[in-house]
């Protein structure tokens, strides 16, 4: 039988070790321009793999998934904050899955 | 000579700033309402696993990784090996390795070596999200914000979970599940309205995303292992052909005004 203790301390040590060695071992900025171009376009892209289709399977219904995500997209398009997008998301979820 | 060294870090990027920090803690508060819920759910699958409540809490504030908790906890659920559980929970958070080179790339020089050592504690999709949003050179207090309120609400969901189950009902887990993505919408949305190539990336990634949840063989993949590849493929063609022109140094000459 193994330990929860051990399994524990295992995760977090790989977890924390790749969260901090391009921290801690790249001191200097990166000079090369794809490596450069790369990092700037991989939150973008990174976000919006996991929001699509993954919004629309999170919900009890798919129908208010998306929802959320076409009503997410314009507020975000006219220039809302994390806090209300998130909110209009919420929002909308729960209203719709009143009636679905 | 001090005097002048005072006020060398008074104005420096990195260095506390109250609104700052209060900003962190801002856009801190749907990534924390948002963590609960997911992490609510996380609890459920430790349950499962036969973790207790403060075991849940703790494996939660140390890795502070849903796809990758949630792979590690169905392993020990079926009892592997500890090596099992350290490579799925480093395939699983790989994605983390790209977002720390990204931070690294803007941390100040002269910023002190231990904020890199904090910043790493959470780097997670979203604190990353809205950390590398803001332009310029890293402020790690609004880092610390957000992580404030993220860290405890992620922790605390997981015990939750583990000891409510099914308690909170269906119907607000549900609403609540939604918190995060908006916020990834907000994160993405605004800069594929500003430039063109980012705006087409995202409809892009939506799509590929979409068609890989049911290709034969991808689609049996983990959903952090796709992520990773997905990014990896679309991020990398972008950057070759379309490179973006020297950001980070225009982006640090506007943030020192």
């Amino acid at each position: 039988m193994r330990s929860n203790v051990i399994y524990i301390i295992v995760m977090a040590l790989v977890s924390y070790t790749i969260r901090i060695l391009p921290l801690t071992l790249i001191r200097k900025p990166i000079k090369n321009r794809f490596i450069q171009s790369f990092l700037y376009y991989v939150p973008y892209v990174t976000l919006a793999v996991m929001t699509f289709p993954a919004i629309v399977h999170a919900t009890q219904s798919p129908i208010s998934g998306l929802a959320a995500l076409i009503a997410g997209m314009i507020a975000a398009w006219l220039g809302a904050g994390l806090f209300p997008v998130s909110v209009i998301c919420c929002l909308l979820v729960f209203v719709i899955e009143l009636f679905v | 000579m001090s005097k002048t060294k005072e006020n060398v870090v008074d104005k420096a990027v990195y260095a506390f700033n109250r609104k700052v920090f209060c900003d962190g803690m801002r856009d801190g508060f749907p990534i924390a309402l948002g963590y609960f819920a997911v992490s609510f759910s996380l609890g459920i699958a430790a349950r499962k696993a036969g973790l207790t409540p403060l075991q849940g809490f703790f494996a939660s504030l140390f890795n502070n990784a849903s796809a990758g908790e949630y792979a590690a906890f169905t392993l020990i659920a079926a009892h592997a090996t500890y090596l099992e559980v350290a490579i799925i929970t480093l395939i699983a958070n790989a994605r983390y390795l790209l977002m720390s080179c990204a931070l690294a790339q803007r941390c100040a020089p002269g910023m002190p070596f231990y904020h890199r050592l904090i910043i790493g504690y959470d780097v997670t999709d979203e604190l990353f999200g809205i950390t590398i949003a803001r332009p310029g050179y890293l402020n790690p207090f609004y880092t610390y914000g957000a992580i404030l309120l993220a860290a405890p609400a992620w922790a605390l969901g997981t015990a939750f979970g583990i000891m409510a189950g099914n308690a909170l009902p269906l119907r607000i887990v549900s609403a609540l599940s939604v918190a995060l993505y908006g916020m990834f919408l907000a994160i993405i949305i605004p800069p594929a309205k500003k430039d063109k190539i980012v705006g087409v990336l995202v409809v892009i990634s939506f799509a590929l995303s979409f068609v890989c949840g049911y290709l034969p063989l991808i689609s049996k993949l983990s959903d952090g292992t796709r992520t990773i590849l997905l990014t990896v493929l679309i991020a990398g063609a972008a950057a070759i052909l379309f490179p973006v022109k020297d950001t980070q140094e225009e982006e640090g000459q506007t943030s020192e005004k």
